[in-house]
């Protein structure tokens, strides 16, 4: 078993550890985790450098079930990204959980055991165990740790990803009865030799099967209302894990089995994929504006950042695919900064409501200074770390359909007025007493768990060379094999039909 | 290598050491640091400028890959070239003047090293937008500038009309910019490069129609940031910000990056005449609007404001009938005196405590000499008084306009005697007469004072540089004759608004109130700004929110779109009894049901897979 294989089990090794601590010593559990989930983060780094980063081994030999875990360019850095946070969630969670400790942490370390496997498995049915073994943390962290309507955000939220699964399960069974095994690469390999074939109804109904599951966890316009509900009501550290790590299952998912399986539904099918993403990315926006919710203002705002990640991937080009990951990890630094941050604000003033805040700025000069600097992430401002993403996918769109782009890049000025707009009214004018009295700078702690993030922004912003060559290098695969076994019959209409098709050239 | 790169970089290092530590700083430090890296940032383009000598092809330096994909590779490189080295010398000289003027202006300000953080910070961007080689990364600094406007014009953030000043600014500018970034892709689709030295050459042989298109979209972020029609809006609002803000972004550099962006795609804008008409248009209808507007404004600021945006429009026009060395010209050139203007306004309402509405001052002239000496030359500026700089430029402008279409050149005219009548309505009323306020006014320290006199020097004088002969190489320009008697039909129309203003505000002050009452309906038009503000509010910004918020979000999301979700749920309840269990709070339950759930998918699962190996074996 090589170096992946190890170390995808060492958060359930961790997990475990942390289960025969006993309870009442609280702060050695947290000590504990952090030291463990830090320990993970620094081994998840040698995955950068070690090869073969490839594990292949019997698992339930009788179902031809393997233990079959790769990471590649695209899992890559959804693999660091999720290994940094969940050290820095347990660092955010240190005041902010008081109850049950012992469990919160052994949940997310649980969690991350969850998402790692998901990210690397390269057997559906191993794919399957991971994203039900995510599933149920999560679940547990919104209904136990959460507010006051938690256990409805709990159930809609399990509800919602669970019928989905079903779904998925369902085609993952069907295409394992006519492949014979669950090996994903060998799949792609029969699927690429013609020794499977699927019709062009079965390919058009399990791609649909495996997109509204994956759909459900980004989430794509209309299927997105469990996540508001799910982000309110989770505590800080969920939120973070949510919207940083386990929405990116779903369009990682897309991109990983729907696309290169089902090429000519998915194409077939990208027309209004990337219209719905596109009303996702100018609705998520304008809902957004008008929630006097900061949590579910940047919930909302979620899915108009995931809708992005959709229009990439179904413009079918370098660029699309490229922006699409790089928007996948831009949003989960960004998008998790600011729920800290949110996070930050509610531990000192108790309240989400946009107007219990106001000229935060005064007492908190540094929050405040940390918060705009994320908001102008979030925002795409140029040299930091959105703008990249956002530039490569609507740059994308626009090769596939002009149109697109126009619609899309709305988007651009709508995130500048919800965001700009709710950053005024919690940080700018003059202070109410009970803020200047409720609020605080950021202390040591706090300070640690955002600068990494901070860092990341600035340099996945001006340096994102560290980080596309092997995004790059993944997704020319990825595009290959849409096209590779089927004719190339989708209408990317004019102005440049011949982009993509040169760039398979290019990749040869 | 000339490392052009320090030219941007240290005040950037300014901006970092102030943001950081300025707070534990001195005051004295911090000026020390902030104007500190202006001026070696200056000093160092001079070097360069002085090494690169006569500069007749473009110095360009590779410095890394920002970001790849595909064929599509994108650099931070940076390159001079003579209209490059135009720009520099504006935005470092007339910035490191303004800065040393801030430091007098701020010196009682709260706030002090975060404002100067802000500027060293816009002097980073801006000189990235001026010296980038490359669309991708002059839109860099475009969104930059942009953050920085932003920023300093909410500088008084306690102040709500200051942060929505901002908060406006930024957004308008994004409708801009979502011009620029549509354009920016359908230049990668034709060309495969947003590279200048790649793209401007290629233009020739690309449709006129796709031309158009890039050079249209192109254009509508230049009227953004240039504050041109219909995006001029929140140019005037931005005065809530710190005065020398005013006169470095909001008059002599962030506000003409737009004319500078067109100048740069020369080729492409020539190759494409219906934008160019567009442009043409679109800067003489701005200019001739604002200026209206600049007639009946009080305040100081907001005077000179839409000066700003209608002298901005002479310089589109420029552009727009092809004279684009005219039009940088006039962006020198207006630098030094709108600066002035700025800082000269500044001046007065330091003078005055925080006063500046004009119907509270006169009789200044006496009280506050050097300012109003100094206020007076940049009057004579921008009304064209033969031989200053503004006479110049805006003959070479309104020339090229006749040349072009005899009438805008007649516009043009009308125009100049609206400005010079305006500009000169303001200080008279500021000046002469008698003092209306209850200040003592005081006379500014002399670190303002200095940088008000090298300013009306380079207003009277800057004229003689000869931009346009030096831009030849870069920008060439049609030899139009120079036709005398046009030229002094412009020049008069600045005297005899400047008459017209001695003789309505000096000689028979009580006559512009009557005029307002006989057309009260006209002035009070004018005098509300045509209600643009409020036309753009009731059409475009309370419909988005009301309808966000009662039919998306209400109706939509948590009526429909939840309504249905709870809706299956509620039935599913009625039917099965299932979910009532679910419901029951008790966390150890809902695990059993997890559990359960699992294991039954996990059996009928394997019970499948079973059932299709066999027959499968069969």
């Amino acid at each position: 078993m090589s170096f992946l294989g190890w170390f995808l089990l060492t958060p359930l090794a961790a997990f475990l550890l942390l289960l025969l601590l006993p309870r009442e010593q609280e702060k050695t559990i947290r000590v504990a985790a952090l030291a463990l989930s830090l320990a993970i983060f620094g081994l998840s780094l040698g995955l950068l450098a070690g090869e073969p980063r490839e594990t292949d081994l019997a698992w339930i030999p009788e179902l031809n079930i393997r233990y079959h875990v790769a990471v590649d360019g695209l899992s890559i850095w959804l693999i660091l990204l999720t290994t940094l946070l969940t050290p820095i969630s347990i660092l955010i969670s240190w005041k902010y959980i008081d109850r049950r400790v012992k469990e919160f942490h052994a949940f997310l370390l649980l969690l991350e055991f969850g998402v790692l496997g998901v990210f690397a498995a390269m057997d559906l049915f191993l794919f399957y165990v991971y994203w039900e073994v995510g599933l149920v943390p999560m679940y547990f962290l919104i209904g136990i740790w959460g507010h006051d309507r938690r256990i409805y955000a709990a159930v809609k939220f399990f509800l919602y990803t669970m019928a989905a699964s079903v779904l998925m399960l369902a085609s993952i069974i069907y295409v394992y009865q006519r492949a014979g095994t669950f090996d994903y690469p060998a799949i792609l390999a029969m699927l690429a030799s013609g020794k499977l074939t699927f019709t062009s109804l079965e390919q058009t109904l399990l791609f649909l099967a495996f997109f509204v599951a994956f759909a459900v966890k980004v989430p794509l316009f209309p299927l997105h209302t469990w996540l508001p509900d799910a982000h309110v009501e989770a505590p800080t550290a969920g939120s973070v894990m949510l919207a940083s790590v386990l929405l990116k299952l779903g369009t990682y998912g897309i991109l990983r089995f729907c696309l290169p399986m089902f090429p000519t539904a998915a194409r077939e099918n990208a027309g209004w994929i990337a219209v719905l993403a596109i009303v996702g990315i100018v609705y998520g926006a304008l809902v957004a504006m008008v929630q006097p919710n900061v949590k579910k203002l940047v919930a909302y705002s979620s899915v108009s950042h995931l809708g992005f990640v959709i229009l990439g991937i179904f413009s079918f080009n370098q660029q699309g695919f490229d922006g699409a990951v790089y928007q996948m990890l831009n949003h989960g630094v960004s998008t998790g900064a600011l729920f800290m941050l949110v996070g930050y604000l509610y531990e000192r003033r108790h309240s989400l409501e946009i107007q219990d805040y106001g000229g935060v700025s005064t007492p908190a000069p540094w929050l405040s200074t940390v918060f705009l600097i994320t908001t102008l992430a979030s925002i795409g401002l140029p040299t930091l770390n959105n703008f990249v993403g956002e530039f490569l996918v609507l740059q994308g769109a626009a090769q596939a359909d002009f149109r697109w782009a126009v619609f899309a890049a709305t988007g651009v000025i709508l995130s500048a007025c919800y965001m700009l707009w709710m950053y005024q009214r919690t940080f700018y004018g003059e202070t109410p007493e009970k803020v200047t009295h409720q609020m605080t700078d950021l202390n040591g702690r706090e300070w640690a768990a955002i600068l990494p993030l901070l860092a990341l922004m600035v340099w996945m912003g001006t340096a994102a060379e560290t980080f596309l060559p092997r995004i790059s290098a993944a997704n020319r695969l990825i595009l290959q094999q849409t096209t590779v076994n089927v004719p190339f019959n989708v209408q990317t209409p004019a102005p440049r039909p011949d982009v993509a098709a040169k760039e398979i050239a290019d990749a040869r | 290598m000339q490392h052009l790169w320090l030219i941007p970089t240290l005040p950037l290092i300014g901006f970092a050491v102030n943001g950081i530590f300025g707070k534990r700083f001195p005051k004295s430090t911090v000026s020390a640091v902030a104007v500190g890296s202006v001026v070696l940032s200056l000093l160092w383009a001079v070097k360069v400028l002085a090494a690169l000598g006569s500069l007749d092809t473009p110095h360009v330096e590779q410095y890394f890959t920002w970001f790849q994909s595909g064929d599509l590779r994108f650099g931070f490189d940076l390159q001079v070239d003579r209209l490059t080295a135009v720009m520099l010398m504006v935005v470092t000289g007339i910035g490191t003047l303004i800065h040393i003027y801030a430091v007098g202006y701020m010196a009682h300000e709260g706030g002090y090293a975060r404002f100067f953080a802000y500027m060293n910070l816009f002097m980073f961007f801006m000189l990235i937008l001026v010296m980038a080689a490359n669309y991708l990364l002059m839109f860099v600094g475009w969104e930059g500038v942009g953050l920085c406007s932003y920023l300093l014009i909410g500088f008084y953030f306690l102040k709500q009309s200051a942060t929505n000043a901002g908060n406006k600014a930024f957004i308008v500018n994004r409708i801009g910019d979502f011009g620029f970034m549509l354009a920016l892709f359908l230049i990668v689709i034709h060309f495969r490069s947003l590279e200048f030295s790649v793209v401007l050459p290629a233009v020739s042989g690309k449709p006129e129609e796709t031309l158009n298109l890039i050079a249209l979209l192109l254009l509508v972020g230049a009227t953004g940031k240039s504050a041109q029609i219909p995006l001029f809006v929140w140019l005037p609002d931005a005065m809530e910000g710190p005065t020398p803000v005013s006169a470095l972004i909001h008059a002599a550099t962030m506000v003409t990056a737009g004319v500078y962006m067109v100048a740069r795609s020369a080729p492409l804008y020539q190759a494409a005449p219906l934008a160019m008409e567009v442009v043409a248009l679109v800067g003489l209808a701005t200019a001739v609007f604002a200026a209206t507007i600049g007639l009946l404004q009080n305040d100081i600021k907001r005077v000179f404001a839409y000066s700003t945006v209608s002298q901005l429009g002479y310089m589109f026009l420029a552009a727009g009938v092809g004279a684009f060395s005219a039009g940088i010209y006039h962006v020198m050139t207006h630098a030094f005196f709108k600066a002035l203007l700025f800082l000269g306004a500044g001046s007065v309402i330091h003078a005055l405590e925080g006063e500046q509405d004009i119907r509270h001052m006169g009789g200044l002239r006496k009280k506050i000499p050097v300012t109003y000496a100094t206020l007076m030359c940049a009057g004579f500026a921008i009304a064209g008084f033969p031989f200053t700089s503004g006479y110049f430029s805006k003959d070479e402008i309104l020339l090229a306009a006749h040349h072009h279409h005899p009438w805008m050149y007649w516009v043009g005219v009308v125009t100049a005697g609206m400005t010079a009548f305006y500009v000169f309505r303001c200080l008279f009323l500021t000046f002469f007469g008698d003092y209306r306020g209850h200040h003592h006014p005081h006379e500014s320290p002399w670190v303002m004072t200095g940088p008000l006199a090298v300013l009306a020097l380079l207003s009277l004088g800057g004229g003689f540089i000869k931009i346009p002969q030096y831009l030849q190489p870069v920008l060439p320009r049609e030899e139009t004759a120079h036709d005398l008697s046009l030229v002094v039909i412009a020049s008069s129309a600045g005297l005899i608004g400047i008459a017209l203003a001695y003789y309505l505000y000096v000689l028979k002050p009580a006559l512009p109130d009557q005029l307002a009452q006989s057309f009260r309906g006209l002035y009070r038009l004018v005098y509300n700004k045509y209600f643009v503000d409020e036309l753009y509010d009731a059409v475009f910004v309370r419909p988005t929110v009301t309808g966000s918020r009662t039919v998306l979000w209400r109706q939509v999301d948590v009526g429909v779109i939840d309504g249905i979700v709870n809706g299956v749920g509620a039935v599913a309840r009625i039917a099965g009894g299932v979910l009532k269990l679910i419901q029951s709070g008790n966390i150890r339950s809902y695990a059993t049901w997890v559990v359960f759930g699992s294991l039954f998918l996990i059996v009928a699962m394997g019970l499948l897979v079973v059932n299709t190996a066999a027959g499968g074996a069969r």
